[in-house]
């Protein structure tokens, strides 16, 4: 099953790389990974999506737990919460597919960010199945790239990490 | 006063009561040298290669239960250091190491000597640290030192750039106490779990004890027989753990796992209860995962989180300081009845009268056996064994009986072939008035001799007890079972002569051909209080290590000696309980 990590750790030099060398050495799969300051400059907040058995989730918020600059993790995925993503998408649009680009954006209430001759940049964010989905419905323009962030998430409430 | 940042490490060191550094110098640290050069409280050993470093700070701290310290240069000082500290990593051993690093201007640009440290041993170090700045150092070898030695313990390394140790500023008081918000080991177990386990453990019919080497690293030697001899269980241990309940007792039914003895496996198979103090359920111990104690609950007592459920399933999990679990586990008990485990041991004795560590003296030859047999006679079971990596291990962890912890010393989770030589020394130093033998192979040996030359210039007599069978015995074992005696590169061809070789370094040199003469050898080397003897006992090529349980085999599934076909039977319908 795929699980939302959330870790707070030390802003230091290398703590990503213990976070990502952790994932490698141990064979644990990262399908995304965010990292950055929080508002205590002290400290950053990093995503993780993985996926695996219980089992294995158990053994990554273990491992995780266990590293010396590991502050506080927090499995997501059990408590009620928003994910977010965002995605940028440059497609380039012949004059007739327009109009249709421009109705795909309000549908999925995204926005244009930047237009050249011929390309638009469509910035689109949301949970992970919304923007999959907006790429999907853009399969008659031609999609020259995409940058996605990965997720990212907080818990719901008052709870905090 | 202005101090240098050199001056400022050793005198961090000095107020952590560090009594020996393990080291090597190298251009990177030449102004850490200059820095011990001046004072006189630390001790600096200086090793002929780095490696042997890390593996004598390893045996010191193994046989003290201090951490060890090691100084190394940069680059190629650092690379030799990894095995050492990978080696203590796996053991859990409290080690810091000290690195010395490329002045910080010139890091990431491929400087002379220049290696990532922190980048190569981050999966073998509980932590490191990069210092920056010569105001962090006394405050990084007070978190060093902190972490190395609590919770779980491990290596950390500490890797300081050239300038930094000739940096200057005004020397401040050493830190007193440590606080580091995202590490915090000190645990106190949940009393309701305890209060599950006692339950269990009070109902358990075919209990078991299964302690491994928390127990000798935590210093739990006292709660665990407290503990045992309450219940009046079994209990067997790992090859990390031996000693920390005494071998010799009657309630101890000896090692288990791959090379366990008949009566440890068979009780694990056959236990409705079994109770996990400081171990860790490796792989040499659970055999085939499948076939693991079928019938069995698990207690799992360990400092580490990560260690529980993570190759078998604990029911109950109890995190914890393995001595203060047990004896709240033992107050608990002393109140609750518990069930008649009569019938149980009577299965064990049956077990036991297999007699699975017998073997059959042969006219003309040493069976290995027999020398650590003799050994342990000659010493009355007094000495600290260090060992090599191989049969002879196996052999010295079946054969010498621990009945105290910190005296059976070696290389269980890395098993690294080197480490018995340079840990013999650092246990000589840690406790100069036991006698130390080490345990090797001529394979082995050969990995860190070198280190013979500190030995003499530091007068840390030990005795060196060379099984020699002509192979790297263990790899010609499993090639006899798995690969249809193929023996690819087991056999070494033109050993040197052990004895001119021990003399050249100034020491004793014995060779040992007739088992007449294995006694005799034993007493005088042991008798030469002051000398490193180096005795080459010429064993018994052929011979292999059992009990053993083959791969994918289950503890049930083990070959006996000169009962090769006698795979043990299914035994699970045991008839007593
Ligand atoms: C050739 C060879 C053959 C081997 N064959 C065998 C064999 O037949 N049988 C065998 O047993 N081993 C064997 N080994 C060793 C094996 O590889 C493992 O090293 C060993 O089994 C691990 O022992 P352990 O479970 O006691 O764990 P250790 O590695 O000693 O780990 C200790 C555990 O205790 C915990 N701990 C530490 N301190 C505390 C504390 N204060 N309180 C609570 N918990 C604590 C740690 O978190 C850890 O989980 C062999 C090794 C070699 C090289
Ligand atoms: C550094 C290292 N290299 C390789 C091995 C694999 N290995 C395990 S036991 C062994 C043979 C050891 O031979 P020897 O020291 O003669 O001991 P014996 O088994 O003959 O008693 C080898 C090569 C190892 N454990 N460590
Ligand atoms: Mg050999």
């Amino acid at each position: 099953m795929r699980h939302i990590i959330s870790v707070l750790l030390e802003n230091e030099a290398g703590a990503l790389s213990r976070v990502s060398g952790l994932f490698s050495a141990r064979g644990f799969n990262i399908e995304s990974l965010t990292v950055a300051q929080t508002n205590d400059p002290g400290l950053s907040r990093m995503t993780i999506v993985s996926s695996g058995t219980d089992r294995v989730i158990e053994q990554i918020v273990k491992q995780l737990n266990k590293l010396i600059d590991v502050v506080k993790v927090i499995d997501l995925t059990d408590q009620d919460h928003v994910e977010r993503e965002l995605m940028l998408v440059k497609v380039c649009v012949k004059k007739k597919d327009e109009l249709e680009v421009k109705q795909l954006v309000d549908i999925f209430s995204c926005k244009i960010v930047d237009v050249s001759d011929r390309t638009y940049t469509i910035e689109i964010a949301g949970k992970t199945r919304k923007l999959n989905a907006f790429l999907n419905a853009l399969d008659f323009a031609i999609v020259m790239e995409v940058s996605r962030t990965g997720v990212t998430g907080i818990s719901r409430g008052r709870t905090i990490i | 006063m202005k101090l240098n940042g050199a001056q400022i490490l050793i005198n961090s060191l000095q107020s952590e009561g560090v009594e020996y550094v393990f080291g090597y110098p190298g251009g990177a640290v030449l102004h850490i040298y200059d820095a011990l050069e001046i004072q006189n409280k630390i001790n600096h050993i200086l090793v002929r290669h780095e490696q042997g470093a890390t593996h004598a700070a390893d045996g010191y701290a193994r046989v003290s239960g201090k951490p060890g310290v090691v100084l190394v240069t940069s680059g190629p000082g650092i690379t030799n250091a990894v095995t050492g500290i990978a080696t203590a990593h796996m053991d859990s051993i409290p080690m810091v190491v000290i690195s010395g690093q490329v002045p910080s201007p010139l890091i990431g640009g491929d400087a002379f000597q220049e290696v990532d440290a922190v980048g190569i041993t981050r999966s073998c170090v509980k932590h490191n640290f990069l210092v920056k700045d010569i105001k962090d150092i006394a405050e990084t070898v007070k978190r060093a030192f902190h972490i190395a030695t609590t919770g779980r313990p491990g290596p950390v390394l500490i890797d300081i750039p050239k300038d930094i140790t000739i940096a200057q500023m005004t020397a401040e008081p050493y830190p007193k106490t440590v606080d580091i918000r995202s590490y915090k080991p000190t645990v106190k177990a949940s009393d309701r779990q305890i209060k599950k386990a006692a339950q269990l453990i009070a109902k358990s019919r075919r209990p078991i004890l299964y302690s491994g080497g928390g127990s000798v690293i935590g210093n739990a030697s006292k709660e665990l027989r407290e503990f045992t001899r309450l219940l009046n269980f079994p209990i067997t241990q790992t090859l990390m753990g031996l000693g920390a309940y005494p071998g010799t007792d009657e309630l101890s039914v000896g090692m288990l796992g791959m090379h366990g003895t008949y009566e440890a496996n068979m009780a694990m198979h056959g236990s409705d209860c079994v109770v996990a103090i400081g171990a860790r359920f490796d792989d040499r111990i659970t055999g085939n995962l499948a076939k693991f104690c079928p019938t069995a609950k698990v207690i799992h007592i360990d400092i580490d989180p990560s260690s529980i459920s993570k190759n078998v399933i604990a029911d109950i999990p109890i995190v914890g300081q393995v001595g203060q679990v047990l004896s709240a586990l033992t107050t608990e008990l002393k109140d609750l009845k518990l069930a008649d485990i009569s019938k149980w041991w009577t299965q064990i004795n049956d077990w036991r009268s297999v007699d699975s560590l017998a073997y059959k003296r042969t006219e003309g030859v040493i069976k290995p056996q027999t020398v650590i047999e003799t050994l342990y006679e000659v010493t009355k079971g007094e000495a600290i064994v260090t060992s090599d990596v191989g049969q002879h291990q196996m052999w010295a962890a079946q054969y010498y009986k621990f009945d105290e912890p910190r005296r059976w010393i070696n290389s269980g989770g890395l098993g690294t072939m080197g480490f018995g030589l340079p840990a013999a020394m650092g246990a000589k130093l840690a406790d100069p008035s036991r006698d130390v033998a080490c345990v090797t192979g001529e394979g082995s040996i050969q990995m860190m001799l070198q280190e013979l030359s500190t030995m003499l210039q530091y007068n840390t007599p030990v005795k060196i007890v060379s099984l020699n069978n002509g192979y790297l015995g263990m790899v010609r074992q499993w090639q006899e079972f798995f690969y249809e005696k193929r023996y690819a590169m087991s056999y070494m061809d033109a050993l040197p002569d052990f004895v001119k070789l021990a003399e050249s370094y100034g020491h004793v040199g014995i060779q040992v051909e007739k088992e007449v003469d294995l006694k005799p050898a034993l007493i005088e080397a042991f008798a030469q209080k002051d000398k490193t003897v180096f005795l080459d006992i010429l064993t018994d090529p052929t011979e292999n290590v059992f009990p053993m349980i083959p791969a994918g085999g289950g503890h049930s599934d083990m070959l006996l000696a000169g009962r090769d076909d006698m795979v043990s039977k299914n035994e699970t319908d045991f008839t007593a309980v």
